[in-house]
């Protein structure tokens, strides 16, 4: 990208690769510590963090506060927390009100409990248009909310990390916290889908 | 003015991407080393300054913001602030790309590092304020017409509208400057509402949008 003499552009594949070699010859990056962060946000870090946090809300009222009053705090009590969940609030779905998260001017996401964004909040469709006309773009992925919801966009613009809290499905008062956390979709906590019951 | 990445309410990008539920977290390798070494170089060249890595983003030119996806954002980026710094020089990467195919093209010598002066005060980006919040919640305020030069995370969506303070947010370092290693000027931060109408006109869907903004993106509205 700097001093480009031609005007190909090298595979981006290809870049990777040289740079990783650049950085590993002269000692600065260490290609067993780049395996661990990828393995980390593979397998460790991701949306059934955030499904855990939402189940347990669903079946304990005194979590359901905490988590709604010091959304940080009550998250870490089941051990999440981490790089891009510094200042986590919990904001919760209702009825009446449909909350939708977005970073337009990168892809702020709260990692310890989502994991890395998905390919569609990364998208510039996404991020332009989720600001302009919600409930248009709500209704391309699938969710048509009735004309009387009230919808609350929130763009993630500082360090602030926003989770949604969504509705608990009716007919679900028989399942257990962890059959709960099995309904709760990565893209309920964003605010573009709700959780259906099974 | 708008930069590459400040995509609010930017028009013509067409349909939105259908989620679809067993994404892989990395679409391909390179995207997983990509990441891995971004998040690395960044810690290397400054202490991981989180606000000079968007800044460096911010600078990208729109092929490599948009043309290689999301990671390779991030690997352009990386590269940016590795060759700000002289940690590399300029064309190392192109070089090593080339001969890594079998082009027989010379590498440039390794430069003396220029590293940023720069120490954190604190961990991640919170610290703590002397002074209150200038603004309280229900306080209507204007996001200010800024046209700054360097770099910042007011969006141009809301340069100039008029909103009310929803939430007082705990005090953070501000991009503005720390992204130029020119100190952490930590400042409140207010989730303000606006009213669709006020961002986009009488014929926008009605909604309500909230954004995160420093206190000196703000200016109070009587």
């Amino acid at each position: 990208m700097t001093e480009t003499t031609s005007s190909e552009r090298l595979p981006i594949a290809l870049r990777t690769e040289a740079l990783e070699q650049l950085l590993t010859e002269r000692g600065l990056v260490d290609p067993a510590v780049m395996d661990k962060f990828i393995q980390m946000y593979e397998t460790a870090v991701g949306p059934m963090n955030g499904a855990k946090v939402i189940a347990k809300a669903w079946t304990d009222p005194e979590y359901r506060a905490r988590l709604l009053s010091d959304g940080t705090a009550a998250i870490a009590e089941l051990g999440f927390k981490g790089s891009q969940g510094e200042h986590i609030v919990v904001i919760e779905n209702t009825a009446n009100t449909h909350n939708v998260v977005v970073c337009t001017l990168c892809s702020c996401y709260p990692w310890p409990v989502l994991g890395l964004p998905p390919s569609w909040y990364k998208d510039p469709a996404y991020r332009a248009r989720i600001v302009r006309e919600p409930r248009a773009v709500l209704a391309e992925m699938g969710l048509e909310l009735p004309a009387e919801t009230e919808i609350v966009v929130r763009d993630s613009s500082s360090e602030v990390r926003w989770l949604v809290l969504p509705e608990r499905p009716d007919g679900t008062d028989d399942l257990s916290e962890e059959q709960l956390a099995e309904l709760v979709t990565r893209d309920a906590m964003v605010g573009v889908a709700k959780v259906e019951a099974p | 003015m708008r930069t590459t990445g400040d995509l609010g309410g930017a028009e013509g990008w067409g349909q939105v991407k259908t989620p679809t539920a067993d994404e892989p977290v990395f679409a391909d390798r390179w995207e997983s080393r990509a990441f891995a070494l971004a998040l690395l170089s960044m810690g290397r060249v400054s202490g991981r300054n989180l606000d000079a890595f968007r800044h460096a983003q911010q600078r990208l030119k729109r092929p490599e913001y948009f043309d290689d996806t999301y990671y390779g954002q991030w690997l352009h980026a990386a590269e940016l602030m590795l060759v700000d710094s002289a940690i590399l020089p300029p064309g190392a990467v192109e070089a090593r790309a080339r001969r890594l195919r079998g082009e027989d093209v010379e590498e440039p010598p390794v430069p003396e590092p220029n590293k940023p002066n720069y120490a954190p005060t604190g961990p991640g980006s919170l610290r703590s304020v002397d002074t209150p919040p200038r603004f309280a919640v229900g306080d209507a305020v204007r996001a200010k017409d800024m046209q700054p030069q360097g770099h910042t995370r007011l969006p141009h969506y809301l340069r100039g509208h008029r909103g009310v303070v929803d939430l007082v947010q705990p005090a953070a370092v501000l991009p503005d400057t720390h992204a130029h290693f020119l100190g952490e000027n930590p400042q409140y931060v207010y989730t303000v509402r606006f009213d669709s109408r006020e961002l986009w006109g009488a014929d926008a869907e009605p909604f309500t949008l909230t954004g995160e903004l420093y206190e000196s993106y703000l200016e109070p509205v009587t």
